[in-house]
């Protein structure tokens, strides 16, 4: 048998290593109880139980790139039936924290399937692309793709986990890379900034904002002799997108959801309210300064001024215990990654290789963007991880299979 | 381009965060502020102000607890307010509006509410205290006066302002700090440092322990007790005399420039400044613009000195060799000048030379002394330069820098200044028309304690320590150059014993003769000064300001004394006859001549100070 394995790719596994060991300084510090002795085997602390679940991570990669690379490819849409499955079967079995119906719970462990079914989502979507009849600019083939992707979405929206379903728009990022026209991203980005524009300004102003665009674009193309119905049809449907986004924003959301985007867009000023999260993190990080106040020395991480520190909003105690140093190598590690990646995804001769790679750099993008976006104040409140960073065993492991899985993929990509 | 887009996102998105970062952390300092507010407290430890003692170590003042209620208003819950005003009696809406003051100061650091509760309202408080959250007490040291005089000396304590704590990072809103007198001089002394806590807070403001294992947590250290210059037997003695007057008292030691009184008329109880009752009191005494009790005339009244300045005429004289003491001139009921001009005198034997013309305070003597001084050199502007630099030398015409809280310079007139009043070269002045500066009218004004200072450096023959009114720290004398290192003026020793003889004669034969004190050689000078107010727009001249120096003993003196009594008449009248029990006491302990006491201590002139604001036509010099 030809030697198949061309190695692992060490620079993604040391980025990997940094991130998380980084991480676990800043949990042992955000959950540092006030007067306790330090006993890092505390499995009542968080940085005791995430020093566990680091060390099962260790076993876990072992068992991943022992697997041999075309099991993945083969049983994708086995693990992907298995997580529906897990999804659908929190409805029954799971427990309910804090409103969301998302975590099995057995004996002590609580794991979170939503986590996982992003990788296997992954899978899927690689799966299918990769097929010969696949062609991603067929319509048919298009539409089903998308069913592959809304599945665990629409179930974890359901739980409701409205963050972890956002995650699931990044595939768009790998099938554009596979051909889907640009259209459907410039769909999403247009729909976006309607979107946006609609709760800063008000529908009317946006409404106004279109037809003066429609009138000035038609009247510029005066000479070519322009479709005025393709215009009005185009304005009407965007004028509809901003009614319905003030419709849906003011009659379906929920107050919570809309405190949280009235703060990011500067509309409402409640630092004891709901903005108290942002405006407690931004405090966090804004006092450390350039070099920070050093490791447990952060005062507001200390005094737990940051609610879900240790988790969500452990970017906060990087910016106040090391500065804008620290947050800028955090920064630099993600960013590094992300290229590394895409670099590895590129190289890959295998189309399966490329989609799955696309969208672990998809899934990481989305949690860097919206996580780090909120914790510095610019994004709206949405609740998901930083990879690799956060507290969290289910986030973990589901983040270190992502990876691994890819760097496993890669390593073999000559047999392919 | 399908393989582009997602590198530029990602780019994109790190510089954008990149930026932000960067904009919360190095850019806006504001954040590292309200991190040090919520998740630090500050709590200090006051320190027990410095005693301040006389110079024979009579305590004068001292300590007592006072306790502030302050608020934190962003911890404040709400409580039972009728029971809260109850207790310390206060009405609802004042409460709110403090409370909304303190509140718009800043939320979060405390602002006193009620300050000064007395002993028995602490305790009743201190009980209940658990029920009002977000309220504390804050306990201070208040003076406590164990004299009731010398409230211009002492001066005060309070609330330090808002551009203080601005200026100082020393001081927080509410801290008390020295206002006036030697509590504002010596405040650095005298406050100790404040002992410092910073106690880490979590979210739900509860202590966690202190910041860093309290590295930067600092004790207090108790401010020095200091002992002043003052005999406070002899100011006490000096504003029972001053009573129903105004005016001043300055006493010096010749030998070591101590102030040993420093009185003011009309006074009021330091006592007055402590405590709740501060501020009404304090607003009181400010208003009164008539008799200005917070006026501190020994230091900040500017008259024209009158007689006593002509010692200094003579002393001039004499070092610029323009006489010779056994020079005799002559008086006609006064001396003419110019065209036609007179400065009259009073009848006594003509001529005289130095020591009967200082006896006899003859005008017409020093005005052709004074003449010939200035008319020595080429032109009168060299002249009164020379004038003026002998005269600045006795420290007048300036501050003196000395250590006391407040002052004014006087005024000494120089070349420039008549060559701005008569607009020279247009036209030319002489001596002539600066002719009443020989008798300590015209242009020259002085402030009690520089008239004090004058009759020091007579009685030293020539120099002066710098007056000053600190004399021990903790015990130790102090040392600073300043006060410890001889001033020399620029006239020769050997010029000023006929000028003492002369001083020593106006007791002998002279002004003073119904003054001299049994048993104690004494030399002094009296002098009367016009004065002139303004009564609907219109100058009017009021009673003569009473005027008297005086040191004693003359061979070795242990005292010297400046008196002035506004509106007193002439000097021996009033001015006088309190510099001689002055004396007196500070030398002898007692007093021999009690109907002299009882006739200063009867007599008022507080007829005299009601004159012009009568609205009625009034007789002056009665």
């Amino acid at each position: 048998m030809a030697k198949s394995n061309t190695g692992f790719d060490w620079i993604t596994i040391l980025i990997y290593i940094l991130l998380v060991g980084f991480g676990w300084v800043n949990i042992y510090s955000a959950s540092l109880g006030t007067n306790n002795p330090v006993d890092f085997l505390n499995m009542d602390a968080p940085y005791g139980r995430q020093a566990l679940f680091i060390s099962l991570s260790i076993l876990l990669i072992i068992l991943l790139l022992s697997i041999e690379a075309k099991f993945y490819q083969r049983f994708s849409s086995v693990i992907y039936s298995i997580s529906l499955l897990s999804l659908a079967g929190l409805f029954v079995f799971g427990s309910t924290i804090a409103g969301q119906t998302a975590w099995y719970k057995i004996g002590s462990i609580s794991i979170q399937p939503a986590e996982f079914a992003k990788a296997a989502t992954a899978l899927a979507v690689a799966k299918y692309l990769s097929g010969i009849q696949t062609n991603i600019k067929d319509f048919k083939h298009q539409l089903k793709v998308f069913l592959i992707i809304a599945l665990p979405m629409i179930l974890v929206l359901l739980q409701p986990d409205a963050g972890s379903a956002m995650v699931y728009f990044s595939f768009a990022f790998a099938l554009y890379r596979e051909g889907l026209h640009f259209a459907y991203l410039l769909l999403g980005f247009f729909a976006a900034t309607l979107f946006v524009a609609t709760l800063a300004f008000g529908p009317l102003w946006v409404i106004g904002g279109i037809l003066l665009i429609a009138v000035l674009v038609y009247l510029k193309n005066l000479k070519r002799k322009p479709n005025l119905i393709k215009y009005l049809f185009f304005a009407a449907v965007a004028v509809g997108f901003s009614l319905s986004v003030n419709y849906v924003f003011e009659n379906i959301f929920k107050q919570h959801h809309r405190d949280r985007f009235n703060i990011v867009l500067g509309k409402e000023v409640d630092s004891r309210g709901i903005g108290y999260n942002t405006n407690q993190s931004e405090i966090a990080i804004g006092s450390g300064g350039l070099f920070g106040k050093g490791w447990t020395e952060g005062t507001q991480t200390k005094g737990h001024f940051v609610p879900e520190q240790h988790t969500d909003y452990i970017f906060s105690t990087v910016g106040e215990e090391w500065g804008f140093l620290g947050s800028t190598f955090i920064l630099i590690l993600f960013v590094l990654l992300m290229l590394r990646l895409l670099y590895l995804a590129e190289r890959q001769r295998s189309t399966f290789t490329r989609v799955y790679g696309y969208g672990v750099i998809g899934i990481i993008f989305m949690h860097f963007l919206v996580n780090i976006g909120m914790v510095i104040g610019i994004f709206p409140t949405v609740g998901i991880p930083l990879p690799f960073l956060s507290y969290g065993g289910s986030g973990l492991w589901a983040f270190t299979i992502l990876l691994f899985i890819f760097i496993k993929l890669d390593s073999e990509r000559i047999s392919f | 381009m399908r393989k582009l887009l997602l590198y530029i996102i990602i780019f994109t998105t790190g510089l954008v965060f990149l930026a932000r970062l960067f904009y919360l952390q190095v850019i806006n300092d504001s954040f590292a502020v309200r991190s040090q507010d919520n998740a630090i407290e500050v709590v200090y430890d006051y320190p027990q102000r410095g005693y301040i003692s006389d110079r024979n170590g009579k305590l004068m003042v001292s300590n007592q607890p006072s306790y502030d209620v302050m608020a934190i208003p962003r911890n404040l819950k709400p409580f039972d307010t009728t029971e809260f005003c109850e207790i310390l009696s206060i009405e609802p809406e004042e409460l709110g509006r403090r409370l909304d003051k303190a509140k718009i100061y800043s939320p979060i650091l405390p602002s006193v509410i009620i300050p000064q509760l007395t002993k028995a309202e602490y305790a009743y408080l201190q009980e209940k205290m658990r029920k009002y959250e977000g309220f504390y007490i804050q306990k201070r040291s208040l003076r406590d006066y164990q004299v009731d005089n010398s409230a211009n000396v002492l001066g005060y304590i309070a609330q330090v302002n808002q551009k203080k704590v601005n200026e100082d990072p020393y001081y927080i809103s509410g801290d008390l700090i020295g206002r006036s007198g030697v509590e504002k001089v010596y405040e650095e002394l005298l406050r100790g440092e404040k002992g410092v806590k910073y106690i880490q807070k979590d979210r739900f403001n509860r202590d966690i322990g202190p910041y860093k294992e309290g590295i930067y947590d600092t004790l207090p250290t108790k401010g020095k007790d200091i002992s002043i210059t003052i005999d406070a037997q002899l100011q006490a003695y000096g504003e029972k005399l001053m009573k129903n007057k105004r005016g001043g008292i300055v006493a010096i030691e010749p030998g070591s420039g101590e102030i040993l009184s420093l009185v003011t008329a009309p006074t009021y109880d330091p006592a007055l400044l402590v405590g709740r009752k501060r501020s009404p009191n304090y607003t009181r005494l400010y208003y009164d613009s008539i008799a200005q009790p917070l006026y501190d005339r020994g230091l900040l009244a500017e008259y024209p000195p009158g007689s006593p300045f002509k010692a200094l005429t003579g002393l001039i004289a004499l070092q610029e060799g323009v006489v010779d003491i056994n020079d005799t001139f002559s008086c006609n009921h006064g001396y003419t000048y110019g065209r036609g001009r007179r400065m009259g005198c009073h009848p006594h034997a003509s001529p005289l030379d130095l020591v009967p013309g200082i006896a006899n305070s003859c005008n017409s003597y020093f005005a052709q002394v004074y003449r010939k001084t200035i008319e020595k050199y080429p032109s009168p502007q060299e002249g009164m330069d020379t004038w003026n630099k002998h005269l600045k030398s006795f420290g007048l015409g300036q501050f003196m820098g000395n250590d006391l809280s407040t002052g004014r310079p006087g005024k000494i007139p120089d070349a420039d200044y008549y060559n701005r009043i008569y607009n020279y070269p247009t036209y030319k002045w002489y001596a002539s028309a600066t002719l009443s500066n020989a008798i300590g009218q015209g242009e020259v004004l002085m402030t009690p304690i520089q008239l004090a200072n004058m009759t020091a450096i007579i009685a030293n023959r020539g120099w002066y320590y710098t007056p000053h009114i600190l004399k021990k720290v903790d015990g130790e004398p102090i040392k600073e150059e300043k006060f410890t290192v001889k001033n020399e003026t620029t006239i020769d020793r050997e010029h000023f014993d006929p000028v003492v003889e002369g001083m020593h004669q106006v007791y002998k034969n002279g002004t003073a003769r119904s003054l001299q004190i049994p048993g104690i050689e004494i030399a002094g000078k009296t002098g009367t000064a016009e004065n002139f107010t303004k009564i609907d727009g219109k100058r009017t001249q009021l009673t003569d300001h009473s005027i008297f120096v005086a040191f004693a003993p003359v061979d070795n003196p242990k005292i010297a004394i400046a008196v002035f009594v506004e509106n007193g008449y002439w000097g021996s009248r009033y001015a006088g006859k309190i510099a001689s029990l002055m004396v007196e006491k500070y030398i002898k302990r007692e007093i021999t001549r009690t109907d002299l006491e009882k006739w200063i201590l009867e007599h008022s002139l507080e007829e005299e100070y009601a004159k012009p604001i009568s609205g009625e036509p009034f007789i002056i010099n009665q």
